[in-house]
């Protein structure tokens, strides 16, 4: 099966006074058509920027794809002009920003806002994008959306917000929506039934879902396959259950444990663990691991040629020196 | 915002639709009220006026030069014994007429200019600030002063007398009063341009003109409208100077304007004269700012009152 979405090698590279930021360094993702695939990484790994470039939603300039391959049925995106995105925008592929509280514009109507996308992709009159409009709310599930089709952002809440947001990246049924910490914004309660919503929108029109996260706990909730990313580059892929079971990379591995638990007994009870450092500064980044600083295990090879990402398993495979024949 | 949240909104939702919600929030604005009724009243008495009142502007009568108020001359005469009333509904037109041109002139090249200068992130942003910054400095009297010497023969040759006249005040007034306008709509952009629901536009394929039209020019507009509302104010008082040297519309044109420049020798021995057009031209520009307030408040959709 040829996949949905193929990214490779892509490196975006953005301009600044103190040099050039390698934000997104050599990444290879695919996602196949009805999938959800989770990106993980804490903040400042180039989760965004590799989700942003497949739409170019960068800001170009200071930011520009320097190499790559974005290849989404077939087609080259990344040669495209912005016009001929244009098209694939939102009818091929949606995209569900972090914040709803700023995404939507607080002079229009969320239905004119959901009616936008209909009428400029699919031609619909006013009245039919209208009439799809109410079904979209209603899909998502905000209450009484004949009447609420006419409100403004500011009378909707944070959750109902992101529902407007969904409403507005899968209106014109796209085949692949890359939803960018979709909860990252709201509270506990409502992430949950946010997800929930994602998924059952996934069911009903089968599209595919790039979840980019920071959370495990999303990830395990509902991911088929997960990439790790960190400082510009994938550190490991593997499906979820091989994942959580055997994660095998040291940052992978400090991911998972970082995550509060509340089922360890008083014994075990111990400070929550935590990857001390943080991410490194990508402009001229040191040859090596950009792990290896962080990184318990880390050897003298480890800051010398930077590994590779290899297959260990079927569908799994890890940049790292650990394990690797010396 | 707390009101609403207080009883359940879904209970009393009315489905009214957003011009209803606009009207609405400008009529809470009592002021804004009082200015648009103060205006049209204006408005119907120039336009209308002189189909009520048939005496002509030119008539000259010497047996009553300088009346006050009288059954027969509400507003009194002139110095040549001319009636106030007719010749201030007649002005009224113009006046009016130039203080609403020159602000659309204004406000549109200033949009046009601070748009583009806000979306440019080149060499085209920083060369119209300093085109902006050049008409700023620029003297503006003795520029108008300049600029009607030189063109007023021409146009008056090309449009006639009156019409002549009026393009080259509402241009020349209009075209020396859009820079603050135009700052103030590229600040906005500057802004506006980053924000998240632009970035949002973007990824569900709005084009770049479609992204400033519908998306950064109305959370623009609020500061822009007031802005507009001082310039017809601005525009008004500006005419009436240009009258006022002796600059402005033919002699025989009485704006608002003219006929204080006219009354100003007879101030101590015939205060109306001067009193009537004053408090026109003071009505006029009160009741447009407050039409710009309340504008402002119902148009701000986040506004819930």
């Amino acid at each position: 099966m040829t996949p949905l979405l193929e990214i490779k090698g892509l490196k975006t590279h953005f301009g600044t006074d103190e040099g050039i930021v390698q934000a997104v360094d050599g990444v290879d993702i695919t996602i196949n058509k009805g999938e959800t695939l989770c990106v993980v990484g804490e903040s400042g790994c180039g989760k965004t920027v590799t989700a942003m470039s497949i739409l170019k939603l960068i800001a170009m300039p200071p930011g520009r794809i320097v190499e790559g391959q974005i290849i989404f049925e077939g087609r080259d995106l990344v040669p495209l002009t912005s016009n001929e995105l244009d098209e694939v925008r939102a009818k091929e592929i949606g995209f569900i920003f972090q914040e709803p509280m700023t995404s939507l514009n607080p002079v229009l109507t969320v239905g004119e806002q959901i009616a936008e996308s209909l009428r400029r992709h699919d031609g619909l009159s006013r009245k039919d994008a209208l009439a799809r409009t109410i079904e979209m709310l209603k899909l998502v599930q905000i209450p009484n959306a004949e009447a609420r089709v006419h409100d403004y952002p500011h009378q909707f809440s944070g959750g109902m917000r992101q529902r407007v947001m969904i409403a507005i990246a899968l209106a014109c049924r796209p085949k692949l929506v890359i939803a960018d910490e979709p909860t990252t914004a709201l509270d506990v309660t409502i992430q949950a039934q946010i997800l929930d919503l994602l998924q059952d929108m996934k069911d009903r029109f089968g599209m595919a879902v790039m979840l980019i996260t920071h959370a495990m706990g999303v990830v395990a909730e509902t991911a088929q396959r997960v990439v790790v990313m960190y400082a510009g580059k994938v550190v490991e892929e593997a499906s979820v259950e091989r994942l959580f079971a055997q994660p095998s990379h040291p940052y992978t591995q400090g991911l998972i444990r970082s995550i509060p638990r509340i089922d360890l007994d008083s014994e075990h009870k111990a400070r929550l663990e935590t990857i001390g450092g943080a991410v490194p500064i990508l402009i001229n980044p040191a040859p090596g691991c950009r792990f290896a600083p962080r990184c318990r295990h880390a050897v003298s090879r480890c800051i010398e040629t930077e590994p590779v990402l290899r297959e260990i398993a079927s569908g799994h495979r890890v940049a790292c020196h650990l394990g690797e024949a010396p | 915002m707390a009101g609403l949240t207080l009883a359940s909104p879904s209970v009393e939702r009315r489905a009214s639709s957003p011009w209803r919600e606009t009207w609405r929030r400008y009529c809470r604005h009592k002021l804004a009220v009082v200015g648009a009724v103060l205006l049209l009243i204006l408005v119907a008495a120039v336009v209308f006026g002189p189909f009520f009142w048939h005496v002509s502007i030119n008539d000259i009568d010497f047996n009553a030069t300088l009346q006050g108020p009288s059954l027969a001359h509400p507003f009194g005469t002139d110095d040549l014994g001319q009636d106030l009333l007719a010749r201030m509904l007649y002005g009224g037109r113009i006046s009016l007429a130039v203080g609403l041109a020159a602000m659309m002139v204004s406000v549109i090249v200033g949009t046009l200019v601070g748009a583009l200068a806000g979306m440019s992130r080149g060499a085209l942003g920083h060369a119209l600030m300093w085109l902006t910054d050049l008409f700023l400095s620029l003297p503006q009297l003795p520029l108008l002063l300049l600029l009607i010497y030189l063109f007023r023969d021409q146009l008056k040759a090309v449009f006639g007398p009156e019409g002549g006249i009026f393009i080259l005040i509402v241009l020349v007034i209009g075209g020396l009063r859009w820079m603050p306008v135009a700052r103030l709509v590229r600040a906005q952009f500057l802004s506006l341009r980053e924000k998240e629901f632009v970035e949002a536009a973007r990824a569900i394929g709005a084009s770049p003109t479609r992204q400033v039209v519908r998306h950064i020019l109305p959370n623009a507009l609020g500061p822009v409208i007031i802005a507009g509302t001082i310039d017809v104010a601005a525009a008004i008082i500006a005419e009436s100077t240009l009258s006022f040297l002796g600059l402005g519309f033919p002699p025989d044109t009485p704006t608002w304007g003219r006929l204080l420049y006219d009354a100003k020798d007879y101030l101590d021995i015939s205060a109306h004269w001067a009193l009537f057009p004053g408090a026109a031209i003071f009505i006029a520009v009160m009741a447009i700012n407050f039409i710009g307030d309340g504008l402002r408040d119902a148009l701000d959709a986040r506004r819930v009152v």
